[in-house]
């Protein structure tokens, strides 16, 4: 979230589209009723299931699952043709006005570049036009044809209300008063807030899903101000944490990232990160990087880590692919080439798509580690449960060891919020058995690998032999020890220039903030952006003053917030370019002709000029993008791209199949279904309930008890159609599974007319497995494709195709 | 350092216009009974009160768990009760079907109290030791490693990597468990590293 949870009551319109935070964030979704109830807010809803969201929606609009971006064109599209643009901002604070390189096209759906046997762009025209003066090239007047602001006109353009409906099942009449409410927030002084889950993640184009409603939110003007914002809401309780922390293939903690084999040294690596700014005065944040990186290095290696040997930069594995994401990772299990796997609290043959796939690809495996609190799927993937996981033991020669782990309620540290918010628990029971910390569990299997290498010899062993392990019982690292180290602090003194008798740093002392971190190996930290977590005042994770100066919502001492304990991210661009705030009633930040003062701690130098710097000091433009340059794979603009299986072939590119840089591995497409195959005739969709989590919760009586098994869901038109009685059983089936239901045949899922064809949708919810409390039900991943969005492979779990038909109960 | 502040104090702050108002419609009304339900002098006597948040979605509402027995003077604490947190400003003590019922996760049937372990096709898991588990664990670890570990690739550059080994990291743990895990993957040389942020 670039906003918190408890600043949606100050918004004016809540769009609620690729998620269900009624159901799914009940908590959270009180603050939509809280900013309805008193600020006289609307709700907007849109979704192919009229959910409980849409239930109390002011305004609710169905879709056809996969079809978001042709929505939201056509939204951008109409706020353009109708002057429904927050003008000064787009001006100041957007790349509308900056010039794009001439070679830059788009055509039937592909940009300029595009090589179909990589499925790849090369993407070197995505960019900006560069003056003389090494500077990005602008026209301010916006009349340069080259410019952002045309080419976006140009490229929506074909997205007109009649060609949306088309596309995306939405009558016409509703899209356009979808628009006309959106629309309205391009007043300075109306805010927009956009509320967004895995219903926009999980395609093979969630990312651009995401970017293209943020490029609205900018047209707007609702970026950095109260009550605005893109408010992903995160799933489990410390996924933000753990992508902050980098626990990913190619990441280094703060989003840094890991060298690929063609940086093969320090200074290679460093060439293409820490970027010039790209306009004159501007901040360019990552021109700091090396001091994040390298006060990393520190952090891991201590003492071995030197400026001689570039701090340890041999000592990091580089990369030969993009990454090794779990859809690599079981796809390369698959073909025999992995031999041990370590589960952490993950239940992957339940969470990733193919299920068939996954438990062939576990087979494979020499060893399986599973670290849990509770029982697990993937755990007994080679017990036979009949109809629900038709293992034969005997032949699965994978070795099993699983490893039972304390939960939330015995442990104690931190968890991220979706609105950045670390907040520290403490343990509150004895942990049963023999469970033990995660942090002990991983200690000894370093403590052991490292004996082993201490012993033996082996390969490479430098790093993991001198990884700083310094901690009071190097068997189990306290939480706070921990959690110093990825806050930071100095290792050796610094010294005023000017002054050699005045120490600026002092060696042993927490650092105060990342503003403190040095790139000559004086400072270490684990996690640039966590930095100010736990300084010498002490764990402000731990805060818990809940009050709130002028009632704005950020409750600033309450935990802490990266970055910088910040609320609101952009929070600059909540004034106009001379730094009086947009609205006075919802005022934030201001310039009080010196510097930057208000209830939030401001997203810029506080004493930078406001005309001069601009809010989106990431980016070293200072500016936000319309125009994504070369960032995404899959182009700097948002386009429309049917899901890999879908009811009908793309309107806007016939020819183009799915997003056509997503990576497909070659058996995977075998076992995909042909577009408008009528062996696969409906649109099914996954989705959770509001009495569930994932898989953990049919481990709990009481959700067992409110939810105790699986069913689909189909609209009383398909129900008649295919002679299916209201809770009857039926068989679903796509080409890659077949699973076996009870049917709730429901009001809430209504048949779409797409393109003049009409579309059935499926429901499918998520939650049930062959080990726990609930009765035993089928996985909706049974029935999932193999395949990822094409930035960062999350799976197509919100768009696929199945049949299905009557059937009698299943004889388990 | 838990730095709380009173309940009285939050609700002279922030709460006492709550209830007029039509959060009280909402579900916010609650608040002042149900400090009336926290501060029941019996449960605070028999029980020691914790504060924590709740383990499933990124609402992160607070709670308060209750248990007999004090983890902090070292001894056995059994958990008897949780709630949600009425100071926390964003749950303001409510909490969803889920977080109403986390005392049921804590106390699951199927939560795992000892290590096991299947051997090759077997049918059923054996309990062991931890220094069984956790020995049999480095052992395929460091041959695996040892046996694939590419220090350089074909063209001679140096890339210490090791991808026949990998790691899917949780979602629920700490930060401090994260950043724990992180530098043991890490170190090790370890690229398959992944986490539930994509499902
Ligand atoms: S109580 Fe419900 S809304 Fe609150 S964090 Fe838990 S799951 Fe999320």
């Amino acid at each position: 979230m670039t906003n918190s949870w408890t600043d949606i009551k100050n918004t004016d319109l809540v769009v609620i589209m690729g998620g269900n935070a009624a159901e799914a964030h009940p908590c959270g979704f009180k603050w939509v009723t809280e900013a309805k109830a008193t600020r006289g807010a609307k709700l907007v809803v849109v979704d192919p299931r009229y959910t409980r969201s849409a239930a109390v929606a002011d305004y609710y609009a169905p879709i056809r699952q996969g079809s978001d971006i042709a929505f939201l064109n056509g939204v951008i599209n109409y706020c353009i043709q109708n002057d429904k643009v927050q003008w000064e901002y787009v001006k100041a604070f957007t790349n509308a006005a900056y010039l794009v390189k001439d070679g830059f096209g788009y055509q039937d759906g592909l940009f300029t570049g595009y090589d179909e046997s990589k499925r790849d762009y090369n993407r070197t025209t995505w960019d900006y036009q560069i003056g003389p003066d090494g500077y990005a090239m602008v026209d301010e007047t916006l009349q340069n044809p080259r410019c952002v602001w045309n080419l976006l006109k140009a490229h929506v353009a074909l997205y007109t209300p009649d060609m949306v409906s088309r596309i995306t099942g939405t009558p016409k009449d509703k899209f356009l008063k979808v628009c006309e409410m959106i629309g309205e927030c391009a007043s300075p002084t109306k805010t927009m807030t956009s509320m967004y889950a895995l219903g926009w993640t999980q395609h093979s184009k969630g990312s651009q899903n995401i970017r293209t409603m943020a490029m609205l939110q900018l047209i707007l003007g609702n970026i950095g101000v109260r009550g605005g914002g893109m408010n992903a809401l995160r799933g489990h309780s410390n996924i933000q944490g753990l992508t902050d922390l980098g626990l990913m293939s190619n990441l280094i903690p703060g989003y840094l990232t890991l060298p690929t084999e063609r940086e093969p040294d320090f200074p290679t690596y460093m060439a293409s990160r820490g970027f010039k700014p790209l306009r004159p005065n501007q901040m360019s944040y990552w021109q700091n990087y090396k001091k994040f990186f390298v006060s990393f290095q520190k952090m891991m290696w201590g003492p071995a880590a030197t400026a001689e040997n570039n701090f340890a930069f041999e000592y990091l594995p580089k990369l030969d692919v993009p990454a090794y994401d779990v859809l690599r990772a079981f796809e390369l299990m698959k073909q025999g080439k992995m031999n041990a796997y370590i589960c952490q609290g993950f239940n992957p043959l339940q969470a990733f798509p193919n299920k068939a796939k996954l438990a062939e690809a576990l087979g494979k495996l020499k060893l399986l580690v599973i670290m849990d609190p509770l029982e697990t799927e993937t755990a007994r993937f080679w017990e036979n449960h009949g109809i629900y996981n038709p293992a034969e033991p005997a032949k699965i020669q994978t070795e099993v060891i699983q490893l039972p782990t304390t939960c939330f309620a015995e442990d104690e540290g931190a968890l991220v919020s979706s609105g950045r918010w670390l907040q520290w628990h403490w343990p509150a029971g004895s942990p049963p058995g023999e469970a033990k910390t995660d942090v002990w569990i991983m200690a000894q299997i370093h403590l052991r690998l490292k004996e082993l290498y201490r012993k033996e010899g082996g390969a490479f062993p430098d790093a993991l032999l001198n990884l700083q392990w310094n901690y009071k019982d190097p068997h189990e690292p306290s939480p706070e020890e921990l959690a110093k180290e990825m806050n930071g602090y100095v290792v050796s003194d610094v010294v005023d220039p000017n002054d050699p008798t005045k120490k600026l740093l002092e060696a042993g002392k927490q650092v105060a903030g990342f503003g403190a971190l040095r790139d000559d190996g004086s400072t270490a930290c684990g996690c640039w952006i966590y930095s100010g977590c736990y300084t010498e005042a002490g764990n402000l994770m731990a805060r818990r003053d809940n009050s709130d100066p002028g009632e704005t919502g950020a409750y600033a001492k309450w935990a802490f917030s990266w970055p910088a304990n910040r609320r609101i991210i952009y929070n600059r661009a909540s004034a106009d370019i001379n730094g009086k705030p947009w609205d006075e009633t919802r005022k934030l930040l201001w310039w009080d002709g010196a510097r930057w003062t208000g209830y939030d701690v401001p997203d810029i130098a506080p004493t930078a000029k406001p005309q001069d710097v601009g809010p989106f000091i990431m980016n070293p433009e200072g500016v936000s993008r319309l125009f994504a340059r070369g960032m995404m794979r899959d182009g700097p603009f948002p386009v429309h791209y049917e899901p890999f299986e879908s009811p009908v072939a793309n309107v806007i590119a016939p020819k183009v199949r799915g997003n056509p840089v997503a990576r497909v591995f070659k058996d995977d497409f075998a076992q995909f279904a042909e577009v408008a195959s009528p062996d696969f005739p409906y649109a099914a969709t996954s989705y959770r309930l509001t009495e569930h989590f994932h898989y953990w919760t049919k481990n709990n009586h009481v959700n067992s008890v409110l939810q105790p098994e699986f069913f689909v869901e189909i609209s009383e038109e398909l129900a008649k159609e295919k002679g299916i009685a209201q809770g009857g059983w039926a068989r679903v089936w796509s080409k890659r599974g077949s699973v076996f239901a009870k049917v709730y045949v429901t009001k809430r899922i209504r048949p779409m007319l797409v393109d003049g064809k009409t579309v059935h949708i499926v429901g499918i919810p998520i939650h049930w497995g062959f080990v726990g409390a609930a009765r035993k039900g089928f996985p909706a991943n049974q029935l999932t494709p193999f395949v990822g969005d094409a930035n960062i492979e999350t799976p197509e779990y919100k768009a696929f195709c199945v049949n299905i038909e009557p059937t009698t109960g299943p004889v388990a | 350092m838990n730095m709380e502040l009173s309940r009285r104090q939050f609700l002279r702050t922030a709460g006492a216009g709550i209830a007029g108002t039509s959060l009280g419609a909402f579900g916010f009304g609650g608040v002042e009974e149900a400090l009336a339900d926290a501060i029941r002098p019996f449960r605070l006597t028999n029980t020691t009160e914790v504060r924590n948040t709740c383990t499933y979605c990124s609402v992160a509402c607070g709670i308060l768990i209750f248990s007999k027995g004090d983890l902090k003077k070292g001894e056995k604490a059994e958990i008897t009760h949780i709630e949600g947190d009425v100071d926390h400003p964003t749950n303001r003590g409510t909490l969803c079907p889920k977080g109403a019922a986390l005392l049921d996760i804590v106390h699951s049937k199927t939560r795992l109290q000892y290590p096991m372990m299947r051997k090759a096709g077997s049918d059923k898991f054996e309990r062991v030791s931890w220094d069984v588990a956790l020995d049999r664990v480095a052992r395929v670890l460091k041959d695996d490693r040892d046996k694939n570990f590419i220090a350089k690739n074909n063209d001679g550059v140096t890339v210490n990597r090791w991808v026949t080994t990998g790691f899917l990291a949780a979602s629920a743990t700490t930060n401090e468990a994260a950043w724990c895990t992180y530098k043991v993957v890490r170190s090790a040389g370890m690229l398959v590293f992944d986490n539930q942020a994509r499902v």
